[in-house]
């Protein structure tokens, strides 16, 4: 039931994704994400498509698992979808007008249509792509690409060394966390406890005796973990060192390569959207 | 040589009487104590006799009220000491899990070793070592929720290692561990003192204290009685004045030396016991 959190949705493998370093995969997929607002037509979006299916036959993530975290927003996507079919007025002719009362009608229009099946593409893609990112990185190689990016911050005396460790304190306590969850809602059951009926706010009430345990625990784990730390000789980031050195090798520079040319060349495509699109056989692309 | 020495030591701690009022309530009081460099010294004690207390007096967790405790000659009262005294003194608490720092094994044997700014090779063999040291290094990349209790317990015995202490001190680290569990762990204390370290075994489990050099008794906040574990098993008197039990071995023979078999009475384990009553029945 428990699932290993230290793994996240890692899934575990070997390929040229997985081998290259957390830092870069980070940069590009925060690139990506910016890019992919750029585009606007169906001829930018098979880019895209033949774009991410040569990452994730890379990094042999089977696709499955892939599809798997967008059913999580499956609710958002449609909810997005539906909002703008009907909210987006077109200039010419409604598709479909119905009309409810006098001064409301639900009218559909064609660029109505148009515009929800893009934003779905690009909000899709975007989970895509950043699950490309989760499934290839396990959540401790990301603190560490965190920690590493976010260095320059400490100019402006922002606490990375202690922002890292409390993301990666974070990710070591979830488990044991979930267990003790676990252990206090059988132990409030076995005392006649009753989560499953009545309404919401019942419902919401009968999870104050097990928030009220957790959180004490909480403060007590805590303590414990700061003895445990002092005792290591935790002093801050002043003299640290660290353990785990992250290099940057040749996948990188192919990775960071691909991807850049990629979206400079959907850059330059629509920096001459108003040179290029008045030339009749270049149409196509700006649909 | 006494690596730590314990002068009339008084800790108590804040408490909160039943009008709302600030008091005290003792942790110890007046406890003089020498652990010598090498030797395996246990402390024994019920429930709240203060020898958790005593333990986080030794590497500067709490400072004493009264009294001093030095390490190495450095007094843990003075604060810039506070550093070269954790190097020295290691410890680990009972619960493996709320001392864990990272999700993975060889991140949380780091932690000491990046802690003191020690360079990144020398990290890798300190931790690589450490884990050799505990048996546990095939679990290097592993995340340590997954593992038994007595096997955390073993990490977190070589996340202390790695620091490269003189003294480790194992605060009721076998407290929540099953049998087995409590084997490893006191097994991986034995072999790490015949290696040379000092190690202070805090615990109410009295089978734990057997192959000790020396057994400090503690109740109410004193310590009652120091001696060799025969020594101890032997005062029945203070065993039943603190609530202890000699371990069953050691009550079996002497039952049965009381009952005119020649038993010596001071048989430590089952084993030896067994030794003992095989000898007695040949020689009838």
């Amino acid at each position: 039931m428990l699932r290993d959190v230290t793994f996240g949705q890692y899934y575990p493998g070997n390929s040229f994704v997985h081998k290259m370093d957390a830092r870069v995969k980070l940069v590009l997929v925060l690139l990506y994400m910016v890019g992919i607002f750029f585009i606007v037509s169906f001829v930018g979006f098979a880019f895209i498509t033949v774009f991410l299916m040569t990452v994730i036959l890379v990094s042999r993530v089977p696709l499955k698992s892939i599809l798997k975290s967008i059913k999580g927003i499956i609710f958002l996507l449609v909810l997005t979808a539906l909002l703008n079919v009907f909210f987006n007025k077109g200039e010419s002719d409604p598709l479909v007008s119905l009309k409810i009362t006098e001064r409301w009608s639900i009218e559909i229009y064609k660029e109505g249509l148009i515009f929800a099946a893009k934003m779905l593409l690009r909000l899709t893609y975007l989970v895509i792509g950043s699950s490309i990112l989760t499934l290839t990185t396990t959540p401790v190689d990301l603190t560490h690409a965190v920690e590493s990016l976010l260095k320059p911050l400490r100019i402006i005396r922002f606490p990375v060394h202690e922002f890292a460790l409390i993301m990666s304190l974070t990710l070591s306590f979830i488990p044991s966390l979930i267990e003790e969850t676990d252990r206090i809602i059988r132990a409030q059951k076995a005392r006649g406890a009753d989560f499953d009926t009545g309404g919401l706010i019942k419902r919401a009430k009968a999870f104050v005796p097990i928030l009220i345990p957790l959180l004490v625990g909480g403060f007590r784990r805590a303590e414990e973990l700061a003895n445990a730390m002092n005792s290591r000789c935790y002093e801050g980031a002043t003299k640290r060192t660290q353990m785990r050195v992250m290099k940057l090798g040749w996948r990188d520079a192919v990775g960071l390569i691909f991807v850049l040319l990629f979206f400079a060349t959907i850059f330059v495509v629509y920096g001459m959207k108003d040179a290029w699109g008045a030339i009749s056989w270049l149409d196509w692309l700006y649909f | 040589m006494a690596i730590i020495k314990l002068d009339n030591v008084s800790y108590y701690y804040k408490a909160y009487n039943d009008d709302g009022t600030v008091g005290t309530a003792m942790g110890v009081e007046g406890v003089t104590l020498d652990i010598e460099q090498g030797s395996f010294v246990a402390l024994v004690g019920h429930n709240g006799c203060g020898k958790s207390t005593l333990a986080k007096l030794l590497n500067g967790l709490l400072v004493p009220a009264s009294g001093t405790v030095t390490v190495n000659g450095l007094d843990t009262s003075v604060k810039d000491n506070i550093f070269e005294i954790r190097k020295n003194v290691g410890m680990v608490f009972q619960n493996p899990d709320n001392q864990m720092v990272a999700s993975i094994v060889e991140e949380d044997v780091a932690f000491g070793p990046e802690n003191l700014g020690v360079a990144q090779p020398e990290i890798v063999e300190r931790v690589y070592g450490a884990l050799e040291q505990v048996g546990m290094s095939e679990y290097a990349k592993r995340s340590p929720h997954r593992l038994s209790g007595g096997q955390k317990q073993r990490i977190a015995i070589a996340g202390a290692l790695a620091i490269r202490p003189q003294v480790l001190v194992l605060d009721e680290s076998t407290a929540m561990l099953d049998p087995l569990g409590r084997r490893e762990v006191l097994q991986v204390a034995h072999q790490l003192n015949a290696e040379g370290l000092t190690v202070v075994l805090i615990t109410h489990f009295m089978e734990e204290v057997l192959d000790c050099d020396k057994v400090v008794v503690m109740n109410g906040g004193h310590v009652v009685k120091t001696g060799t574990p025969n020594e101890i098993f032997n005062d029945e008197q203070l065993l039943n004045d603190v609530g202890l039990k000699a371990p069953r071995a050691v009550a079996l023979a002497k039952k049965l030396a009381d009952a005119g078999f020649a038993v010596t009475a001071n048989c430590a384990d089952a084993r030896m016991l067994g030794g003992e009553v095989c000898r007695n029945l040949t020689k009838k």
